[in-house]
């Protein structure tokens, strides 16, 4: 396809710089903002505080009433900084189950920890809101904006228990490779700008032709660098060093949401950018492949030796995050449908499993070591279950949601001619086995020695894990109509 | 040559040469003084454009306001540049440090000299039409066509305020006394200038 | 080109010339009002009614021995004098002081430099003069200059905002950041925007005193609590320059203030210049006067004072005026 066919293709669909502002592309962040501001303010009465997750969850509900409203309309507002189609519509919505399910997995922990706070609420939806900005522009600067509205609530919360050295070290950690790779892309952004003359992918994309053949390596070295700068936010080899410690050190639920949330949003802007902004830039291709293969493997290798289960996580969110990548090097729609599937499939079983975490964790004493686990079949046994069944998810056991995600991303990369990659990424697979099944393996034929308190009782977690079971293996039994949902989340071009 | 060139020269060499030494200062203050000559010139560039208003406006935020509460917590931390900032490292990592960061240069060098300037025959400023960068047109882009990312940068701000105010607050009410004289940390310090 | 250069240079060495003389003989009002005030009759022997006290003060200044205390940071301790007192003298560039004259058939602006961003200009370089007592401050190493200074730079950073929110009320009334347009359009004592920003007057006045560190919010300097505050191991000239850039700085938020809400150098029978003139000392009598009348805030005070009143004040004048503005 042309340059001039997509851009007139284009112009069909969408007014381009539609000047209009439209508040109702934007209801569903503003019902977001309403509940933190409303939380915000409970600061002025104490008493009111404890209100403050109930009124978070509400603002979700609304916002996620909104957001489903969104569906199937494609509209551009704003002076063209706000673009609504259905890939940034099924983000919204992913991020805010995403939210959801971290405030019903934080609500306890927070509470036993002593750390809580309504602040904790109000950042959460902050940055959810961030990550629905992202989602929702072909702009780089409010992509840029999205992404820092995203980041900075995430800094405070992964420090968020302030008595503990490790979550200090995490929230540390995390804000200064965050600032690193927000200098990264915001200068990538200058170049490309530079190169362009806007910020507007769109407009980038009509103008593809002119701009590469005056300002190519303008261009080619802005790409590159927001590449590393989203890079370090989705944790791809070689920008991955810091996640281990921040996973680790973080209060659990914040872990959580860090190995879903902020990847999710990452990748939907890497998605829109590479594969619609940059869609002409051969090499990237190249350099994806590159990326996804170290990924998957340092990922996973890294995680076979691991004795701390967050820790073990975190490699293993990097480890996924290259089986993502592996979309982004293939391209083309069944590729982007792949990874936004995987996407959804990945948020549903890690945030089950690390509810899972941290239910075990409000237990006094508890760090995730994996010997914690021993023993957990007789004195939880439906728990252990159900942690043994994100286990299979994750590594991708039919008939769970995890094998299709998989599925799916390695027949797109099949049907591309990418068979080395498949491969690798397989071999991956079977290797990632090994640790996942640990856990299984801990948890059912090994003794508990310790005195360790039986897995306390929550209701908030009950529900998390009645919703991600469900997700996991419902999801996985009848892909249908998810499969619909992700194919219809295209770019609004195509 | 003309006066508007030398302008640009000067400032340009100033511009660069402040930032360069702010990395290279052992001294925070000496850096933050440093990094207040660059915008200063820097200012100066942009009102030689024409942007008389974002001239002003670094100056304000940046040098007038941002860089004085970095000087602020530099005083309350006492540092006098005479501290240890940590051992250099070793020569591994020096050597890889060294070689990496010459690559980027040299890349963004080449870069920047194969891309083609526009017409290099020019001195490359050119002063803008008169009503570019006035106060008019730039509330003009901002509450009109960027009106979105600016309400953005707004909230990104109060995010901002509301997690510094969790990280700095409730649990250390008792030391947020604002008065100096019974701060213990304070005290602390201006001791430590008479050892 | 010469012509203009030459004028332009004229111009500056004039203004510099009546702000440094304005600073010295606003030192011997200072003197004299307080002593009045408190039935004292001043400095009288240097001079007819002691008028010749600046001088001698001055004399006395340079010939002080020039003392450099061991533990300073030498560069930055020297340096900062002159960065508290240059901001200070800047601001008059862009004040207007009279009416356009002719002069040798030649039309002559009665102002430095009449920047369409007067006002932004004036900002700026306000927000550079906290500079120099935090550096001197930090660079004196020693602790009552080190609180100083670090009292100094909260105190200016808070008042800062208030001070700058106060002028936004006038720029919107007025429509324009052009110092001389302001003044142009409050040709008439009805049309003074004091009568339409009186909120906005008032918070201008009292960030101003706070801005110019003057009693009752002179924090950084507190003789009784902390010495002399960020000059205290300033000496001779050195010392001078920071007396002479608080007095420069007080005139300059005075002329400022008379500029933005009493109409400049506007006003009936006597020459602009003088109008002006008597605008400035009027502000600068109502700053002696209250430094006669009123003790000293305490620190936190101060600071609460700056948060929590004027700041939102300043912030509903600038919305009901922008209200009002847009009906």
């Amino acid at each position: 396809m042309g340059d001039e066919v997509v851009a007139l293709e284009y112009e069909k669909m969408i007014d381009f710089t539609s000047a209009s502002i439209n508040f109702e592309l934007i209801y569903s962040e503003i019902s977001l903002l309403v509940a933190a501001f409303l939380i915000l303010l409970t600061a002025f009465q104490r008493h009111l505080a404890r209100l403050a997750p109930l009124v978070a969850l509400v603002g979700i509900a609304v916002s996620f009433y909104f957001a489903l409203q969104q569906w199937g309309n494609q509209m551009s507002g704003f002076f063209g900084m706000i673009t609504c189609d259905d890939f940034g519509t099924a983000f919204k919505l992913l991020f805010l189950v995403v939210a959801a399910l971290t405030l019903l997995i934080a609500h306890r922990f927070l509470i036993v920890k002593r750390i809580g706070s309504p602040e904790f609420y109000a950042l959460l939806l902050v940055s959810t809101m961030g990550m629905m900005v992202m989602a929702n522009t072909t702009d780089l600067l409010v992509m840029f904006l999205g992404l820092e509205i995203m980041s900075v609530p995430l800094y405070v919360m992964a420090g968020y228990a302030r008595r503990s050295l490790a979550s200090n070290e995490a929230g540390i950690k995390y804000f200064i490779m965050g600032a690193f790779a927000s200098a990264f892309l915001l200068l990538g952004i200058a170049f490309v700008f530079g190169a362009s003359g806007t910020t507007d992918l769109r407009q980038i994309v009509a103008d593809y032709s002119f701009i590469v053949s005056n300002f190519q390596n303008y261009l080619y070295a802005g790409a590159a660098l927001i590449l590393i700068g989203f890079g370090f936010k989705i944790a791809a080899v070689p920008f991955h060093a810091w996640v281990p410690d921040v996973y680790q050190g973080a209060p659990t639920p914040v872990t959580a949401f860090f190995s879903v949330g902020p990847k999710a949003a990452g990748f939907a802007v890497m998605l829109r950018v590479f594969l619609f902004g940059f869609e002409q830039m051969g090499m990237l291709t190249e350099l994806f492949w590159v990326l996804a293969v170290l990924t998957m493997t340092v990922g996973n290798v890294l995680a076979l030796r691991q004795d701390n289960v967050k820790r073990m996580l975190a490699y293993s969110s990097i480890a996924h995050a290259g089986y993502i990548l592996v979309a982004l090097c293939v391209g083309g729609n069944d590729a982007i449908s792949a990874a936004v599937f995987y996407l959804l499939a990945y948020a549903m079983f890690n945030l089950g499993a690390f509810a899972v975490i941290v239910l075990l964790e409000t237990r006094s004493g508890c760090k995730s070591d994996f010997s914690e686990l021993s023993g957990l079949s007789s004195s939880a046994p439906y728990l252990s279950a159900v942690l043994a069944l994100f286990m299979f998810a994750l590594a991708g056991f039919p008939p769970t949601v995890g094998f299709l995600g998989k599925f799916y991303i390695f027949s797109a990369a099949i049907k591309s001619g990418y068979i080395l990659l498949t491969v690798i990424g397989v071999m991956n697979s079977f290797l990632s086995v090994y640790y996942y099944l640990r856990i299984v393996k801990t948890s059912y034929f090994e003794k508990f020695e310790g005195t360790f308190a039986p897995a306390p009782y929550s209701p908030a977690i009950m529900v998390v894990l009645f919703i991600t079971v469900i997700g996991t293996l419902g999801l996985g039994f009848f892909p249908d109509r998810v499969l619909e949902f992700s194919q219809s989340a295209l770019f609004a071009f195509l | 040559m003309n006066l508007d060139t030398i302008i640009f020269a000067i400032s340009a060499v100033v511009a660069v040469f402040g930032a360069v030494m702010m990395i290279g200062q052992r001294n925070p203050v000496a850096s933050v003084l440093y990094m207040i000559v660059s915008l200063v010139a820097q200012a100066v560039l942009y009102i030689q454009l024409g942007a008389l208003f974002l001239g002003a406006v670094l100056i304000i935020v940046y040098a007038g306001a941002i860089m004085v509460l970095f000087l602020f917590v530099i005083m309350l931390l006492n540092l006098r540049g005479r501290e240890d900032l940590g051992a250099g490292s070793p020569l591994v990592s020096k050597v890889t440090k060294f070689v990496v960061a010459g690559l980027f240069v040299l890349e963004l060098g080449f870069v920047v000299w194969s891309g083609v300037f526009p017409d290099s025959g020019s001195t490359g400023i050119q002063s803008s039409a008169s009503e570019f960068g006035s106060v008019k047109v730039v509330a003009e882009l901002i509450f009109m066509k960027y009106l979105y990312p600016f309400e953005l940068a707004s909230i990104l701000l109060l995010a901002a305020i509301v997690g510094a105010v969790v990280m700095a607050g409730r649990a250390a009410v008792t030391e947020t006394d604002e008065s100096d004289d019974d701060d213990p940390v304070k005290e602390q310090t201006v001791d430590e200038v008479h050892d | 080109m010469l012509e203009i250069v030459l004028i332009s240079s004229l111009k500056v060495v004039v203004i510099m010339a009546a702000v440094l003389t304005g600073c010295a003989y606003a030192t011997y009002m200072e003197r004299k009002v307080v002593a009045r005030l408190q039935h004292r009759v001043g400095p009288t022997y240097a001079g007819p009614y002691g008028l010749l006290q600046p001088i001698a003060d001055a004399v006395k200044l340079i010939f002080k021995e020039d003392i450099v205390p061991n533990r300073v940071e030498r560069i930055t301790w020297g340096l900062a004098p002159l960065v508290s007192f240059v901001p200070a003298l800047l601001t008059f560039i862009v004040v207007p002081f009279g009416a356009d004259i002719e002069l040798f058939g030649r039309q002559i602006k009665m102002v430095g430099s009449d920047l369409n961003i007067g006002i932004l200009f004036i900002l700026a370089v306000t927000s550079l003069g906290v500079y120099g007592i935090v550096l001197a401050g930090w660079s004196s190493g020693s602790k009552y200059s080190l609180m100083g200074g670090i009292r100094s730079s909260a105190q200016m950073i808070s008042y800062e905002v208030g001070y700058g929110l106060s002028i936004i009320g006038v720029i919107l009334v007025a429509n324009t950041l052009s110092l001389r347009e302001l003044v142009e359009q409050q040709a008439s004592v009805g049309d003074w925007f004091i009568w339409r920003q009186p909120l906005g007057f008032i918070l201008y006045l009292t960030c101003a005193i706070a801005e110019t560190n003057r009693l009752p919010f002179d924090m950084p300097e507190a003789e009784s609590e902390l010495v002399g505050g960020y000059h205290t191991e300033y000496s001779s000239m050195r010392f001078a320059m920071f007396f002479m850039g608080e007095y420069a700085n007080m005139l300059a938020v005075s002329a400022v203030g008379a500029t933005l809400f009493f109409g400049g150098w506007q006003g009936p029978y006597l020459p602009p210049v003088v109008w002006f003139i008597l605008k400035v000392f009027m502000f600068m009598f109502f700053y002696i006067w209250l430094r006669a009348t009123f003790p000293r805030f305490r620190y936190d005070q101060l600071m609460a004072f700056g948060w929590k009143v004027l700041f939102p004040l300043a912030l509903l004048n600038t919305m009901v005026t922008a209200a009002l503005v847009m009906l």
